[in-house]
């Protein structure tokens, strides 16, 4: 059997589910042998390739070029795993969500900032109004809560994949997991 | 009870069940183990029947009924977990997620919390409705205790046990709809509420993060409920 194709994309996310996906150990040498990592933050590799076979994505749509590229990835991908609960609901990203972005922006830049007072506008993607969840976005084939879900979990929802299997949860992780 | 109460027969599940004819479809399941989730009900308190989690099917009866609030009745055949009831009772979960802002993973009952659990158990993994982030307050005015409305889905078991075990009515609804809230006394801040003996009773019962005693971090807040029972009954001895 050829190695499944399988990319990991990095959101609005603090990059804990990606530390989870490390946490796996020496469980990652046994998935080795049945995949291929084709993009990651974790390897070096600019653009997201076509016909990958699963890809998982962490993190909530917050800015347009989050939006940019999960419509790419969608494209390009057979199966896609919302992976955590900021991918999942927003999360922590979505504490924002009540405000407007000029207020947050003024109050992390410039009520807040003692050095240099003032929002960054050049060389960072630029904030949508909200950060909402994946699947408001595109369609979403399987749903991981946690925060991040626990390394068994993930796992067990690759292995899962690997063998065709759409992945019961179940007991295994939920929201805040 | 000074009537003598009718045993009848009914299934439920398919499993044959004697009971009594003033018991509800919730307590005969609880009595014979079977399972019906629930929120706004809470033994010892008055039922509301206001959540609608607890519907189930009755054979020859179009409408879903709610459990904690219908008495049996004899031959019915009740269906506590079929396709259709699962999908409801998962659709009023993604209700109450959307309605407000739940973010477990810093919220003081991750954990501990009757949301979040039966989230869980009734294998509801996202929400399909368009998250509506509302801005809402946190009052911490009192002196041992918070109300965050960004956790309250709006159950009034704080309601009750204020006014039926405590007497004291402090809480309250205010508004309708989507724009219902409760509040202390006339709607000013709990730390200047008359009314409040700072008894805890509503913290306890209250099913989320909503209620929660002060200085409590993430995952820190759990509930004792214990003492419901017991206060019920003096209450009704007038002991
Ligand atoms: S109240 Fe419950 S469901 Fe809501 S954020 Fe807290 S733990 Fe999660
Ligand atoms: S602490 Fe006691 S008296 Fe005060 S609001 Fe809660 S239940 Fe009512
Ligand atoms: S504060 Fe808690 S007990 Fe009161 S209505 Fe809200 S969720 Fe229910
Ligand atoms: S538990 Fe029956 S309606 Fe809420």
């Amino acid at each position: 059997m050829s190695k499944a194709r399988v990319a990991t994309l990095w959101l609005d996310g603090c990059s804990g589910c990606h530390m989870s996906l490390l946490d796996m150990d020496e469980r990652l040498l046994e998935l080795a042998g049945k995949i291929e990592m084709v993009f990651s933050p974790l390897v070096d590799q600019k653009e997201f390739p076509e016909n990958v076979d699963v890809a998982l994505v962490e993190g909530a749509v917050s800015s347009d070029e989050d939006l940019e590229k999960i419509l790419k990835v969608r494209a390009r991908s057979k199966l896609l795993v919302s992976l955590g609960d900021c991918a999942v609901t927003a999360n922590i990203p979505s504490m924002r969500n009540p405000f407007k972005v000029k207020d947050v922006l003024d109050r992390a830049y410039i009520e807040n900032a003692t050095l240099n007072p003032g929002a960054p506008v050049d060389a960072v993607p630029t904030l949508r109004p909200q950060a909402r969840p994946i699947h408001e976005f595109v369609n979403v084939d399987v749903f991981v809560p946690g925060c991040p879900p626990s390394a068994d979990t993930i796992y067990f929802v690759l292995a899962e994949i690997l063998e065709g299997r759409v992945p019961d949860l179940g007991a295994k992780t939920r929201f805040g997991a | 009870m000074s009537q003598a109460v009718r045993v009848i027969t009914l299934t439920m599940d398919g499993r044959e069940i004697s009971a009594r004819g003033d018991q509800t479809v919730l307590q005969v399941a609880r009595e014979n183990n079977m399972y019906i989730p629930t929120l706004c009900h809470l033994t010892g308190l008055a039922r509301v029947g206001s959540c609608r989690l607890c519907l189930v099917e009755v054979k020859g009866i179009n409408k879903l009924l709610p459990a904690c609030v219908t008495r049996v009745e004899e031959g019915w055949e009740v269906s506590l977990n079929s396709e259709r009831l699962s999908k409801y009772r998962k659709s009023i979960l993604e209700l109450l997620f959307s309605e407000r802002n739940h973010v477990c993973a810093v919220c003081v009952s991750n954990g501990h919390c009757e949301l979040q659990t039966l989230a869980q158990t009734l294998g509801m993994t996202h929400v399909h409705f368009a998250y509506r982030y509302p801005r809402l307050a946190v009052d911490g005015s009192h002196d041992r205790f918070v109300v965050d409305h960004n956790r309250c889905i709006l159950c009034t078991r704080c309601v009750r046990v204020c006014d039926e075990i405590e007497g004291a009515h402090t809480w309250d609804l205010l508004g309708r709809g989507v724009n219902a809230q409760v509040i202390t006394d006339l709607n000013q801040p709990w730390g200047e509420s008359d009314t409040c003996t700072g008894c805890g009773k509503c913290i306890n019962v209250c099913p989320t993060g909503a209620l929660v005693e002060k200085g409590k971090s993430v995952r820190e807040m759990t509930k004792q409920r214990q003492f419901l029972p017991y206060l019920t009954l003096m209450r009704e001895r007038r002991w």
